[in-house]
């Protein structure tokens, strides 16, 4: 029964190839979580075995040494064009923010170093609808300011499979290619696939982290999933959400939309 | 929550309805009451309620924007998973202010099936209408309406009786089917999860049940085979083309025919990777990528298809159009149309009629304004392969770009492929048309393609024939391949893509003149059939080709500019005949052998050729 799961992965392949043929400049950006090792995945597929474009990673010194040892080894394997883009201190953010999402706003300024250095016309990011409400409002290519300011009250019509492929000078686009996919969907077709997956998501003591991100601001959640099937079963019935181990987007009502607003994933 | 049900197909469902008739607080409703909320999010939406000193409000689980929050509105569409015992589901928030109308679309269009909820006290309003009409166009067929506000009007049957027929009609006029119309009061949960005690008169489903007998839409596999390319990759020795079935099937050793080219070719392979088995088949919905046994022109935009239930293939389309931005939709101006990968550029011939959303009446116009719907008729330079809406929707719809953004959307209705309309005689645009340029000139423009090896004889052929026709009278002039890459194509070099676009530009030139009502003689090597057939589609039924042939032997033998012997001498890389290939005509127009006639029969036999198909007795025929 994974019919839904071929669906899922033709769009996505649609939505890359759409991509690759439109956006001259293009670049990956790899978390080293779930998402972004399905999203490359899925490159290889849709490309024949290779991901024709850089790989990025915005690198804040902060992710867990698991996290490393993966992209290290995962890169080497799959021959991957990889960049690692350091990510500013948080002494430059905008002191306004409430400090964790601060820290999370490290990234940003890493993508728009990223964008300014690279002239990047399109970003991959695997981020989904399922996982935070503002994200549920985005569009598969999703165009930004030439700050790389998302103007979420304004976006263009997207239906049809019709994507917005055309941009000002010095803009960019973000292009969600998992937009549809759930947090299960991603558990079911890593495991129909056999992804390789950094081993911080299985449960040690009790404890697993069920969304990656730096170790200052992110923290496992109580699990005794060992295995891919154990987590595809807690997510079955679990009502906890996705992110409740990111301490940045519950600081406040508006702290999420606001790192996104200015650009973030 | 069973694995199984989990599995079972998702349903895509989008929330349509007038503002403020209480979509989100309808989604909010059914996502609590059937515990599809997050913990903590019941909370959350209290504290944020709290602090803007409302009352408990719903929508603000769907609403996630600070600007919706702060003014009580959708602004743009969103969407959240939710599971019932049957299966689950995606919901599809859609804005109700007509500000929004693009966002609605952009919702709407990923939906199987529609709620349209209605003010018990208000009725349908204009936006219930449009979404309506919409929903239409869109392709959603599958409708439930919910009466919502129930409790304002104290569950009145006769009020829920007389809402229900009005928009029972309002849908079947637009072929939308519905056999559900619910009363319900969203804020209090009656009728959503649990049948309400309130509305004892009524016994058809709940918003749950009614949700759960949609089907979930299927993949249109038993429909004509439909394989837009979107690119062309060489990852190594392989060619691949690659795009996604939107309808039909396609196996290994099919013979495909592609539009509008009208190439063929046979599958070789259905390319995958990291696949254990080699892939014989595929269907509708499928990302591939496939191999052909020729190397044949083809390239995004194209469709591949079966020889039986070809597309249309045409210059002039009757669209049903929603337009999305302020700027009109006007008689005389040119867009980009897309449909599936395909780009064309159109001119507006025609508005037949602007529809009233009120009452679905039609009145001609001159332009079509924000959020209106029209009827209206398109004409391409280029061929179009394309389907009604009503056989193969998939590659009968399109998107109008203006600019850098989607301006509108539509459904093709009618296709003309009368040989009047693939003429292009009468560019709208010009104020001197076709027909009277052909007059005043006395002969038709065109263009008149020779191809064959160096040495074949095409300049001498070319200029004879130049001195020939203007002696006659004729607008006519030679663009010759060496002469226009002293100019035109003077950055351009002799690598596989330069050759191509070098032969691009002579085509779009030529084109030109053929517009213009010139009688162009092409002479160009031109070795490759993909790049002969690219000049063919740009050239359109104007173009003809000429197959100036010599055998290799007697082209060196002449040698008129000692290229041969160069090129032997291993001086000229990639000189074709000797270190290229030259892919001669399969259907060429006329084939002149210059090594079995003389060059004045050669002249001769150009001549009469081009006069029955350029000259007087070609007007005539034309006219017809």
């Amino acid at each position: 029964m994974t019919a839904d799961l071929d669906y899922l992965e033709s769009q996505s392949i649609y939505i890359l190839r759409e991509a690759y043929n439109r956006i001259d400049k293009l670049a990956l950006l790899w978390s080293i979580g779930k998402d972004s090792n399905v999203l490359l995945w899925l490159c290889r597929k849709a490309f024949f075995g290779r991901v024709p474009f850089p790989v990025v990673q915005l690198d804040t010194a902060m992710e867990l040494q698991e996290v490393y040892d993966f992209r290290d080894r995962i890169a080497g394997e799959w021959d991957l064009d990889l960049r690692v883009e350091q990510c500013p201190p948080e002494a430059d953010m905008d002191q306004t923010l409430p400090p964790l999402t601060r820290a999370a706003a490290r990234k940003t300024e890493g993508l728009k170093n990223l964008l300014r250095t690279g002239k990047y016309q399109g970003i991959m990011v695997g981020i989904r609808r399922d996982e935070q409400a503002t994200r549920a409002k985005e569009r598969v290519f999703s165009p930004r300011s030439l700050e790389g300011d998302w103007d979420v009250k304004d976006q263009p019509a997207e239906f049809w499979d019709h994507y917005k492929t055309r941009f000002d000078e010095g803009t960019h686009v973000r292009i969600h290619p998992l937009l549809h996919w759930t947090e299960l969907d991603i558990w079911r077709y890593s495991k129909r696939e056999g992804i390789p997956i950094v081993p911080l998501y299985f449960a040690k003591d009790g404890k697993r982290y069920r969304s990656l991100g730096e170790k200052n601001i992110t923290f496992p959640v109580d699990s005794t999933a060992g295995t891919i099937d154990e987590i595809i079963a807690e997510l079955v019935v679990t009502r906890i959400p996705e992110r409740a181990g990111r301490a940045m987007d519950n600081e406040a009502e508006d702290s999420f939309e606001r790192l996104r607003s200015s650009g973030y994933m | 929550m069973d694995i199984r049900n989990e599995l079972n197909g998702q349903l895509r469902i989008v929330i349509v309805g007038h503002v403020d008739h209480g979509k989100s607080t309808l989604i909010g409703r059914l996502l609590n009451d059937t515990g599809s909320l997050p913990d903590g999010k019941v909370e959350q939406v209290h504290e944020m309620s709290r602090k803007r000193g409302m009352p408990f409000e719903w929508a603000f689980v769907m609403d996630a924007l600070q600007a919706e929050r702060d003014q009580g509105i959708t602004i743009d569409t969103t969407q959240i998973h939710f599971k019932t015992e049957q299966r689950p589901y995606v919901i599809i928030d859609a804005p109700g202010h007509t500000e929004f109308l693009k966002n609605m679309v952009t919702g709407a269009s990923q939906a199987d099936a529609a709620l349209l909820v209605i003010d018990a006290a208000e009725g349908a309003l204009e936006q219930s209408r449009r979404h309506a009409f919409l929903l239409h166009l869109l392709g959603v067929r599958q409708v439930a309406v919910a009466v919502n506000k129930m409790d304002r009007v104290d569950f009145d049957q006769y009020r829920f009786e007389a809402v229900s027929q009005e928009i029972r009609a309002y849908l079947a006029e637009l072929g939308l089917h519905t056999s559900t119309v619910i009363p319900i009061a969203a804020r209090h949960g009656d009728n959503i999860v649990t049948r309400s005690d309130k509305a004892p008169w009524y016994e058809g489903p709940t918003v749950v049940e009614a949700l759960d007998a949609f089907r979930p839409q299927q993949a249109p596999t038993e429909l004509p085979l439909r394989f837009p390319l979107q690119d062309v990759y060489k990852p190594d020795d392989r060619r691949i083309l690659a795009g996604r079935i939107e309808s039909g099937r396609l196996r290994v050793g099919d013979t495909l025919r592609f539009s509008p080219t009208g190439a063929t070719a046979t599958v070789v392979s259905i390319e995958g990777w990291n696949h254990s088995q080699p892939i014989v088949a595929a269907q509708a919905g499928q990302s591939i990528g496939i191999t052909l046994d020729k190397r044949i022109f083809a390239e995004r935009g194209h469709i591949a298809h079966h020889e039986e239930g070809a597309p249309h293939v045409t210059h002039r389309l009757g669209v049903r159009a929603f337009w999305l931005t302020s700027e009109p939709l006007a008689v005389g101006k040119t867009y980009t149309l897309k449909i599936t990968t395909g780009e064309h550029r159109v001119t507006v011939e025609s508005i037949t009629a602007v529809i009233d959303i009120e009452d679905l009446s039609s009145t001609p116009a001159k332009a079509v304004h924000r959020n209106e719907v029209a009827e209206v008729v398109l004409r391409s330079r280029s061929p179009i392969a394309v389907d009604l809406a009503s056989a193969l929707s998939r590659t009968g719809r399109g998107v109008l770009i203006d600019g850098h953004d989607v301006v509108g959307g539509c459904i093709v209705v009618e296709v003309d492929e009368g040989p009047a309309a693939s003429t292009n005689t009468t560019e709208v645009s010009h104020a001197v048309t076709a027909d009277e340029r052909n007059a005043a000139n006395g002969h038709k423009g065109g263009i008149l393609w020779l191809t064959g090896l160096s040495g074949a004889g095409k300049s001498t052929l070319a200029m004879a024939l130049e001195r020939a026709l203007f002696d006659r009278g004729w607008q006519v002039f030679v663009l010759d391949g060496d002469n226009v890459r002293n100019g035109l194509n003077a950055g351009l070099g002799f690598s596989a893509e330069d050759r191509a676009e070098n032969i691009r530009r002579v085509a779009e030139t030529a084109k030109l003149f053929a517009d213009a009502g010139v009688l162009v003689i092409a002479s160009l090597i031109s070795p490759l059939q993909a790049d002969r057939a690219r000049a063919r589609a740009i050239g359109g039924e104007c173009f003809h080709e000429v197959y100036v042939a010599a055998d290799l032997a007697t082209c060196e033998s002449r040698d008129p500019k000692g290229l041969y012997r160069r090129a032997r001498a291993g001086e000229i890389p990639e000189f074709t005949g000797v270190s290229a290939p030259y892919e001669a005509p399969e259907s060429a127009e006329l084939t002149i052998d210059t090594g079995a006639v003389t060059p004045v029969e050669a002249l001769g036999e150009l001549l009469d050729y081009v006069d029955g198909a350029f000259g007087k007795n070609a007007l005539k025929r034309g006219r017809v």
